[in-house]
Order: structure tokens, then C-alpha cells, then sequence
């Protein structure tokens, strides 16, 4: 090979990667948890401090988990999306409110409705760590033997739950 | 976008306040953190470390693994609680592995290469090469025309 | 209707580019010189209408027209005049319309300064630059227009970032682009020569001034954009491997390569096909330095604008300019001749050394600012290169690249000798060596690194103090000034540049070595020492500013009783953006900073605050501002004005008889 064509071949080979480097999104960061069980916690509820939400409780079913907050605008976005998922009943969304102050997440859900059977609260974000939360939103499908089967980071959009999230449910159900 | 948006907006200073911070009880505890975060990413700001983010979640990962020094977990344990939470991204050190080898190699092969092409080429051209330097009577021309293109064209 | 005028400026710059990139390039290829002759005029005329481009965008920020999008989008009618011009380069739009105003603006230095170069030459660079000009000016017509209308008009604008909203920004951007675009000149020249087949002695010291006083724009440019990250982020540090600090260090690397290549191609006329790949590198450096801040493929603290139908478009013209030169190199290339012979231990060799050291310090930032996005495209996973490995990797390849920096300028060219070379830098290794051991004792710490840097910036200048020994031995002058006056100003500046470089080391081990810092929470009168300063809080108070409000602290600062300074730190609310700002306050010293910033406000007044004591930190950009000093000196030398003094009889020779001896 003529050696003058070095150069050239080697950027070549750059603009590939940077051409496929468009089509990506830098900031998505695939969840090292995904396949592996969730993560135990065990927190009070937002409505009735009293009891507390468990995954364990939860083994047997196809459930969501939601991180959100009062003080997130991303939730605020995603927030009519949740409402017509729950309203189908295609499946649970457990609420995790993230880093909050309780009156004012229960003003909000007050507010705007509340999508969620039970909220836990995670007011240090030790939860979030240990689920590895960037930043609320982020949504977490977990499977009937309490494994994380997706991660939705940021807020969900109705194409996301049409194309990603119900066909995920549809068959973790059947299994 | 407004994801987006959100995520700035933490970028160069805190919305919201988390728990009280004690401003380094021990300093050996500190300097072991400001040791191990210097070399982690704080993951909702564009590019910084832990150790120099105000982001909330910066401060909360602080937290957490100053709590891991005080039970003094060894700093493998710590960092393989943070890459088992968030993946390799979390590292600003990637850990060699058999996808990052090229990565650590590359400047040392690129060093050996060049300086062999170098060695190589240097050996082959002084034998090609019929001293033809760039004679005194060349940099006399070279001198001339700087001095008359002007008026030539 | 101004904005219409500037927007229409761009439509004729473009059809004038056009032009410039097509009929010159065509007439030096078939010989007509009516053809050619286009070039300059039409250079001229497009420096004229960006330059009207652009001064219709400065109208529409100062008159605050907020039926401009971008007008609305980056400045607010609250923002200071000076910040509001500044705007001008302070998201996407702006900058691309700054880079395409700087790339008319080196043409038209073209036009002025390229006299002595022959016709054909002359018209093939405008032309190359006029192609340049006409991929930016396409790019901000199609998909980044700055005069874009907002109809109907926002009532106010959203406000500059406020971190750009700092005196470092408003100057930082443009020096940046001076050198990335600089570049461009060295690039058009190499690329006239290949299409004109005539790569030769001649061709390196024309390309030589330019390429300098580009590399010199760059230097500073990079400089100041690390001191405002010094003191804007709040951290305190200098440079973070970021990719969009690696895009500037990127070219410099390759340019500073090319600067000592050119030198043995003007000298010896060896190298030119490497000379010339080098000079495509450095531009295309700059043009994907450009791609990685604008497109959005890496995450960075400082990419402000990312759209990836922009990304496509900056690729495609990549694709287009750089690889259309590359294929031109692979195809011109071979015939190119081979210059003078060698030996491998020689002043050339050595250059040559010093390049591949260099290129393979390029590769590796290149490498490490890449490999996330490689792995990322294979689906790989995603990982982060972060400082750890840029000062693992880069370290180690620099370390040799500045040992021979100093035995460089002692070695004969074509052929050096070894033995002679070791007696005559004995001294300076034995000086250098015994200072780098013993001086950390002295200053208490002792640690390879510390060592290591002092060793390498020493040596620097103890083989400085050689060098210039031995030339003015040689050199013939009746007393010492004269002397010194006999050595030609390119040397000076090469010297000098090398002790820049020494300076910069010496601040960047220093501070590394030696810098404390302190995260203390202060009540109002409490006192905290650092660096055997002591620092009393005495409190903060509200300030309103232009257009943000601020807690400005105020710290007494004194040693062994003796008062220095007062700093007032401030926490800054911009309530536009709603972004909190910290902006610290810096003691600068030529021997140490002291540097307060504010942390988060605590009960009664308190303050969580960090306090820094950074020895010899200010050497790290005196270092830079002293190479690119020495770059400014040896571009004044004599030889590159040679065409001027021919012309002006007035200046005798024997009026200068020293200066006769060296060139």
C-alpha cells in the first residue's frame, strides 16, 4: 500500500465513528443494573409514614418504580404521561419521591393527581444512589422475580411507553 | 430537553440545598475523600469530578463515600460500590480490560511506531539520499526570490 | 433592517468566496493570470463584507434588538455594554460568524504580506482560503444563521451564560480563533505547493512567519482560556483534559510540531512531506476541534450549542476539506523530493524526534478524547477519560520530548556528535540534577514528580545558558552588547520560547507539589490559616450588580500580623438564567496565589468557604505568555522582512554589520 495513503485511511476510519457518533446520545448511560435484581430498601410511605414500601413486597408482580419530586421540571413533563399508564391499569408505578420536602410533594400530587398505589420516601437519596440515579425522573421496570429489566432515564414520553415500556410489561406478564 | 435544561442548570451551582454538611470532622477522612474523588465523575454535570461539583448528587455521592472511609472500606470496595451502581462511566481512570487495552497501549505503540518509521526512514534516506542539501547557493535564490517576487508579479 | 444588511453581507460574501475558491485555482493550474488576478480583490471584498457581517450583529446586541433570535437568546437588556458585544461570540451563531470573520481577516493579511510571493502561488492560497471560507459561510446561511428574525420581538432577552460574563471571555474566544484559524494560512500554503508541485526551501520560509504568529495567538489564546477557568469555575484548577480544551491542545501539539519541522525544511530542505502533512494536521485539528464543540458527540463542561443537523453538516465539510487534502497529499506526495542527507544524531534528527514525541502525545489526546465515542459506536459501553489518564500517558512522553529540547539547539546539523555533545552539556546535566535533588529538601517535600518537573525546567535553562554561550563565542562583535545584537532574533526567540516552557513547568510542578487548600466552615470573625496566611471572615453583605444579585464575603488576610490583603468572594445570583454563580476572589503573587471562594451560606451568617494556597501558580500562564513572546520575537526577525529592506535602499547594510554574520 502506498504509505501516503496512511493519513488518509486513518481518517476515514474517524469519520466513521464520528458520523455513528451523532446518531448516540452522550448523555444516555446505560444501568450496570439491568438483568440484576433491584436493589432492597425499605422506606416510609409518603401518605401513611407509618407503613413503609418494600420491593419484597412487591415480588410476584410487573411493577414500575418512578423517582420524581416536587421540585423537578422533568417530572412536571412526564408527569400527564404516568397518569394515563396508571389510568389504563397496564401496570403498577410505584412512586419514589427523591430528596423532597413531604408538604410540598403532597401539595403537587394534590395538584396535578397522583399516579402512584403507594410513594415511598428516599429523603437522603440513598435510595437513588443505590439504584443508581443521575437525576429524577428515572424509571425502573422490575420483573415478577424483582429483577431490573430497564431504565428509563429522564422523563417517559408516550412513544417510549407505547414502543419500549408496555411491550417490555406485555411479556414479563406472560412469563 | 428540559431534562436537558435540568441537568444544566445543576452544572455550575446547587438549586437545592441537602442535608447539612459537617466541613471535614476528620481530615484524614477528607483527604482520603478529596484523594478518591478527584478520580470520579460527577455523573449529572457535563464533565467534572466529584471532588470539584456543587450538584446535589455530588454532594450526596460525597457523602456516601465518606461514610464508606469512616467504615473504612478499602478504596477497591468503594469504587466497586460506584461501578456497580453506575457503571464504568463513573471512573475517570478506565479500568483496563480487554476493551479499553488499546486506549492504555495506543500512546506507547504510537511512540514505538513513529520512532521506528523514524529510524527506519532516516536509514533508508542517507542511503538514497545524494547529499543534496539546501546549498548556500540555493539559500542564495530562496533569499532572491523573497526579494524580487514582489516585483515580478 | 440592519440585521437584513448583515445577513445579506453573508449571501455576497458567499457568491464572492465562490469565486475566490474557484477562478484563481483554476488560472494558476491553465496560466492565466486574469484569473489569478481575481484573487486579491475578491479577498478584499469578502474581508469587507463579513466585516460588515459582523459589525451589523455588534449594532443589533449594542441597540439590544431582541427581534434577533440570537440577539434574544444570548443577552438581556440588563447586560453591560462590554458583555453584550462580547455575546457576539458567546453561543453558536455568533462564534461561527467570529471564525468566518477571522478567516477573512488572515486573507486579507495575505493580501498585504504577499508580495515577494509569486503570482501563481499567491492565487492558489487566497483560492484555498476562499474554499474554506465558502464550507463557514454555508453553514451559518443553511443551518446557523445569526440574523435569524423573532417575530414578534421578545420583550427581553434570556441573558448571556453567565459564566462567559467575565473580562477573560470577552478576549479568550477571539485570540482561540486567531490561532485555530491561523492555521489555515500554513494550510493553504501547503496545500498551493502540492497543487503547484512546488514544495520547496522557499515554501517553508514563507510559511514559516504565518505559521508562527498563529501558533502565538493559539498559545495565548489556550492560556487565557485556562486562567478563566482558574478563576470562573471556582475550583480552583487549570486545565481539565476536557474535550473542548483538548480541541484547542490538539492543534497547538501538531502546530508546534510543524513550527520545528518547517525549520529543518527551510534550513535543510529535508522533511517536506512531513512538513507538509503536518501543516493539513494542524488545520484539520482546529476544523475537528470545531466539529467536537459544535455537534454534541462528547459531553463537555463547555459545549454551549449542540444540534446534530449541525454535527452533519461540520462533518460533511470535514469529510470534504480534510479528506480532499489528504487524497491530494497521498497523490502529490511521492514526487515530492528529499532534501538534504542527515545523520540520525543531528540537529534535524533531533527536530524529527522531537516531532514524533509530540505527534504521539497528539495521538494520545486525540486517543483519549475519542475512546469514549469509539466504544460508545461499537456498543461497547460507556466510559470516561478523564485527567487521571491524560497525566498518566502524557507525562511520560513529554518528559523526553524536553530532555531533548535542550541538547536540540547545541547539535550541529547534518551531523552531531555524541562524545562532544555529552562533555559540552555535562555542567548543565550536573547542575540540573544536583538542584532537582536537593531543592525539594530545602522546600520540605520530596517526591519523584516534584523532582522530576524541577529537573526538566532546570535543565531547560541551564541548556539555555549553554547554547547562548557558545553562539555568542562564535559570533564577532567589538563588546558584549554587541554581541548579544549579533544573534539573530529567531534564535532569541527560540530560547526564549524554550524557557517559557520552563517557567511553565516550574508553576505547574510547584503547584502541584505544594498547593494546600482548606474546606472550612466560617463564622463571621472566625479565622482559618492556609500557606501561613491567615484568613479572617468578617462576613457578607448584599450587592447588587448590573444585572445579578450577589453575598459578597469579606476576608482580612494577613501573615505573622502583618496585614496583605482584603478579598471579596461573591456568590452571584443571574435571576434570567436562575444559575448561581461563584466567583472567586484571587491575591495573585508571583511566588503564590491566595484564593477564597464561597461555598453554600450556613446558619447565622456562616459560610462554608475553600481557601487555597497555590504556590508559583501564575508561572503556568507566564510560562505560555513568555513562549508566545518568543514566537513574536523570532517572526521579527530580519530574514522575514528581507523583501522590505531590499526595497527601502534607505536602510544601508553597513549600517547593521553585525547582524550580517548570523541569520
Amino acid at each position: 500500500m502506498n504509505r501516503f495513503l496512511l493519513p488518509l485511511s486513518i481518517f476515514v476510519v474517524v469519520v466513521g465513528f464520528l458520523g455513528i457518533g451523532l446518531t448516540l446520545n452522550p448523555r444516555e448511560i446505560p444501568s450496570p443494573l439491568i438483568g440484576k435484581a433491584a436493589p432492597e430498601f425499605s422506606q416510609p410511605q409518603l401518605y401513611d409514614q407509618e407503613k413503609t414500601l418494600s420491593p419484597a413486597d412487591l415480588k410476584g408482580k410487573v411493577w414500575l418504580l418512578n423517582f420524581w419530586a416536587s421540585w423537578c421540571s422533568g417530572c412536571k413533563t412526564e408527569h400527564p404521561v404516568l397518569m394515563e399508564l396508571a389510568e389504563s391499569g397496564q401496570v403498577p408505578i410505584y412512586g419514589m419521591d427523591y430528596k423532597d420536602q413531604r408538604d410540598e410533594a403532597l401539595a403537587w400530587l394534590q395538584r396535578w393527581g397522583n399516579p402512584y398505589p403507594v410513594v415511598g420516601v428516599d429523603e437522603a437519596g440513598r435510595v437513588g444512589i443505590n439504584y443508581g440515579v443521575y437525576g429524577v425522573p428515572e424509571t425502573y421496570v422490575i420483573d415478577k422475580q424483582g429483577v431490573i429489566r430497564y431504565k428509563q432515564i429522564g422523563p417517559l414520553d408516550p412513544d417510549t411507553v407505547a414502543k419500549k415500556i408496555l411491550p417490555l410489561v406485555q411479556q414479563l406478564e406472560s412469563q | 430537553m428540559i431534562w436537558l435544561a435540568f441537568i444544566m442548570a445543576f452544572v455550575s451551582g446547587p438549586v437545592w440545598a441537602g442535608e447539612a454538611q459537617p466541613l471535614g470532622d476528620d481530615p484524614a477522612v477528607e483527604a482520603r475523600l478529596k484523594h478518591l474523588a478527584v478520580e470520579l465523575r460527577c455523573l449529572v454535570c457535563q464533565n467534572q469530578t466529584l471532588a470539584d461539583s456543587n450538584a446535589p448528587l455530588a454532594e450526596d455521592l460525597r457523602r456516601e463515600v465518606r461514610e464508606m472511609i469512616v467504615k473504612d472500606m478499602t478504596d477497591k470496595e468503594i469504587i466497586d460500590f460506584l461501578v456497580e451502581r453506575y457503571g464504568d462511566f463513573v471512573l475517570y481512570r478506565p479500568p483496563l480490560k480487554a476493551t479499553t487495552t488499546l486506549l492504555w497501549v495506543g500512546p506507547f505503540v504510537l511512540l514505538t511506531v513513529g520512532a521506528t518509521v523514524l529510524a527506519i526512514t532516516l536509514r533508508r534516506r542517507a542511503r538514497r539520499v545524494v547529499d543534496a542539501p539546501v546549498t548556500d547557493e540555493e539559500h542564495r535564490r530562496v533569499e532572491q526570490l523573497l526579494a524580487e517576487g514582489g516585483k515580478r508579479s | 433592517m440592519i440585521p437584513e444588511i448583515g445577513h445579506f453581507a453573508l449571501i455576497l460574501a458567499l457568491c464572492v468566496a465562490i469565486v475566490q475558491g474557484s477562478l484563481p485555482i483554476y488560472g494558476a493550474a491553465v496560466g492565466n493570470s486574469a484569473l489569478m488576478a481575481v484573487a486579491k480583490p475578491a479577498a478584499r471584498a469578502q474581508f469587507l463584507l463579513v466585516l460588515i457581517a459582523f459589525c451589523s450583529l455588534g449594532y443589533a446586541f449594542a441597540e439590544k434588538d431582541f427581534s434577533v433570535l440570537y440577539v434574544a437568546a444570548t443577552s438581556n437588556s440588563q447586560l453591560p455594554l462590554h458583555y453584550r458585544l462580547a455575546a457576539i461570540w458567546g453561543a453558536h451563531e455568533g462564534s461561527l460568524l467570529l471564525w468566518t470573520f477571522i478567516l477573512t481577516l488572515w486573507m486579507f493579511a495575505v493580501t498585504l504580506f504577499s508580495k515577494h510571493l509569486p503570482e501563481t502561488m499567491r492565487s492558489r492560497i487566497l483560492g484555498v482560503m476562499g474554499l474554506v471560507s465558502v464550507g463557514f459561510l454555508l453553514f451559518m446561511l443553511t443551518v446557523s444563521n445569526p440574523f435569524e428574525r423573532l417575530i414578534p420581538a421578545a420583550p427581553d432577552g434570556r441573558d448571556l451564560n453567565p459564566l462567559l460574563q467575565d473580562p477573560g471571555m470577552v478576549i479568550h474566544p477571539p485570540m482561540l480563533y486567531m490561532g485555530y484559524v491561523g492555521f489555515s494560512v500554513a494550510f493553504a500554503f501547503a496545500i498551493a505547493a502540492l497543487l503547484g508541485g512546488n514544495l520547496d526551501a522557499a515554501w517553508a520560509r514563507w510559511s514559516r512567519p504565518w505559521t508562527t504568529v498563529a501558533w502565538c495567538f493559539l498559545t495565548v489564546g489556550i492560556a487565557m482560556g485556562s486562567g478563566w477557568a482558574y478563576y470562573e469555575l471556582g475550583w480552583g484548577g487549570w486545565w481539565f483534559w476536557d474535550p473542548v480544551e483538548n480541541a484547542s491542545f490538539m492543534p497547538w501539539l501538531a502546530g508546534t510540531a510543524l513550527i520545528h519541522s518547517l525549520a529543518v525544511t527551510d534550513k535543510r530542505g529535508g522533511f517536506k512531506v512531513w512538513t507538509v502533512l503536518l501543516a493539513i494536521m494542524a488545520f484539520s485539528l482546529s476544523l475537528l476541534g470545531t466539529f467536537l464543540v459544535r455537534s454534541g458527540v462528547l459531553t463537555s463542561v463547555h459545549a454551549f450549542a449542540t444540534d446534530p443537523k449541525r454535527g452533519l453538516f461540520i462533518l460533511m465539510f470535514l469529510a470534504v476539506v480534510i479528506g480532499g487534502s489528504l487524497a491530494l497529499y497521498a497523490w502529490r506526495a511521492p514526487r515530492v523530493g528529499l532534501g538534504g542527507s542527515f545523520s540520525m544524531v543531528s540537529r534535524e534528527g533531533m527536530l524529527l524526534a522531537n516531532n514524533v514525541l509530540l505527534i504521539a502525545a497528539m495521538g494520545s489526546v486525540l486517543l483519549g478524547t475519542l475512546y469514549p465515542l469509539f466504544l460508545d459506536a461499537l456498543d461497547l459501553g460507556k466510559i470516561s477519560v478523564g485527567p487521571p489518564y491524560f497525566d498518566s500517558v502524557f507525562a511520560p512522553l513529554m518528559a523526553p520530548a524536553i530532555f531533548l529540547m535542550g541538547v536540540g539547539p547545541l547539535a550541529q546539523w547534518k551531523k552531531a556528535d555524541l562524545p562532544d555533545l555529552a562533555r559540552r552539556l555535562k555542567w548543565a546535566l550536573g547542575v540540573s540534577v544536583v538542584t532537582a535533588l536537593v531543592l525539594p529538601f530545602v522546600m520540605g517535600k520530596w517526591t519523584p514528580l516534584l523532582s522530576l518537573g524541577l529537573l526538566l525546567a532546570i535543565w531547560i535553562v541551564t541548556t539555555a545558558v549553554v547554547t547562548l554561550r557558545e553562539r555568542l563565542a562564535h559570533v564577532t562583535g567589538d563588546n558584549f552588547s554587541d554581541r548579544m545584537g549579533a544573534v539573530s532574533r529567531s534564535y532569541w526567540g527560540m530560547l526564549l520560547a524554550h524557557v517559557g516552557v520552563a517557567v511553565f513547568i516550574v508553576g505547574v510542578t510547584m503547584v502541584k507539589g505544594f498547593e494546600t487548600e482548606s474546606d472550612v466552615r466560617m463564622n463571621v470573625g472566625e479565622t482559618a490559616t492556609i500557606g501561613g496566611y491567615t484568613f479572617r471572615f468578617d462576613g457578607t453583605q448584599d450587592v447588587v450588580g448590573p444585572n445579578y444579585t450577589a453575598a459578597r464575603g469579606t476576608f482580612h488576610v494577613s501573615r505573622d500580623g502583618r496585614d496583605t490583603t482584603i478579598l471579596y468572594p461573591e456568590k452571584r445570583r443571574y435571576p434570567v438564567q436562575n444559575q448561581v454563580m461563584t466567583e472567586a476572589a484571587i491575591d495573585p503573587g508571583l511566588l503564590r496565589d491566595l484564593y477564597v471562594s464561597l461555598g453554600e451560606p450556613l446558619e447565622d451568617g456562616a459560610w462554608s468557604v475553600r481557601l487555597y494556597h497555590k504556590p508559583f501558580v501564575d508561572w503556568i500562564w507566564g510560562g505560555c505568555l513568555i513562549m508566545a513572546l518568543g514566537g513574536a520575537l523570532a517572526i521579527s526577525d530580519r530574514r522575514y522582512r528581507l523583501a522590505r529592506r531590499k526595497q527601502e535602499p534607505a536602510v544601508a547594510p553597513s549600517t547593521r554589520p553585525a547582524r550580517r554574520k548570523v541569520a
